[in-house]
């Protein structure tokens, strides 16, 4: 039960999908649920001329922030694991942003786990994006929606 | 007086042209009071602090805080805008 340190992680690497599935599925216990959820810079705004994003954050708050949420997760719901790896740095459409894994005895609660882990998430953790149009830079704007998907739990 | 070390993300970042930033306040100062005194440094600085309104976020010592929220010696005070992470 519970999580350890190594189960947030914040990288400027890319992340590596399949290995991180590999390791949600690992010494996962008893659970017989396992969910994985990968977030990635969507294609689609190429169209707009999206060339590239950034991500940066406040690098031990934002840590901090991650490790409530995966906290409150495994109080609310029986979880054997919860992962949480979140990209920063310099990104391409495509490239995943952020993976959420969780472990529980039945779907539900490991789907439920990974949901409401995402949803605090994009409310809480301190991330900031900036969408890149060739040389022009916008910096993204929180959305009303993602509050009111925090606010249901 | 004391010691206040100050951190600026994002847009907010980029226009102060600041990320970081040590300061001294009167001892007792409030999140509100340090805004106050930041808006003093410069046009941008007065545009953004002034008037501090409901989306500026702050952080103490990296948790959540209010502008009512009061500073001690060598805290830590992050303004930043809504995030938009995930």
């Amino acid at each position: 039960m519970g999580h350890s340190p190594e189960n947030i992680i914040i990288t400027s690497e890319p992340l590596d999908i399949g290995e991180l599935t590999r390791q949600v599925h690992l010494n996962q216990g008893e659970s017989g649920a396992a969910v994985t959820f990968t977030g990635a810079v969507r294609v689609s705004a190429e169209e707009n001329g999206l060339t590239a994003m950034s991500l940066e954050h406040y690098p031990g708050m934002t840590e901090a922030q991650l490790a409530k949420i995966v906290g409150e997760a495994n109080q609310r719901w029986q979880l054997n694991k919860v992962m949480v790896v979140h990209r920063v740095g310099h990104l391409s459409p495509g490239e995943p942003i952020v993976f959420v894994g969780t472990c529980g005895l039945h779907r539900k609660e490991a789907f439920e786990a990974a949901e409401f882990v995402m949803d605090f998430l994009k409310q809480k953790a301190t991330f900031w994006k900036k969408e890149h149009y060739g040389s022009r830079e916008v910096w993204v704007e929180a959305k009303k929606t993602d509050a009111e998907a925090a606010e249901r739990w | 007086m004391v010691k206040v070390k100050v951190l600026f993300f994002a847009n907010y970042r980029e226009l102060l042209d600041c990320n970081e930033l040590e300061v001294e306040i009167n001892k007792g100062s409030s999140v509100g009071q340090l805004c106050q005194f930041l808006s003093q440094k410069g046009d941008v600085w007065h545009q953004l602090f002034a008037n501090p309104g409901s989306t500026i976020k702050i952080a103490l010592n990296q948790e959540m805080a209010e502008l009512s929220s009061i500073i001690n010696e060598n805290d830590e005070v992050a303004f930043f805008p809504p995030v938009t992470g995930g």
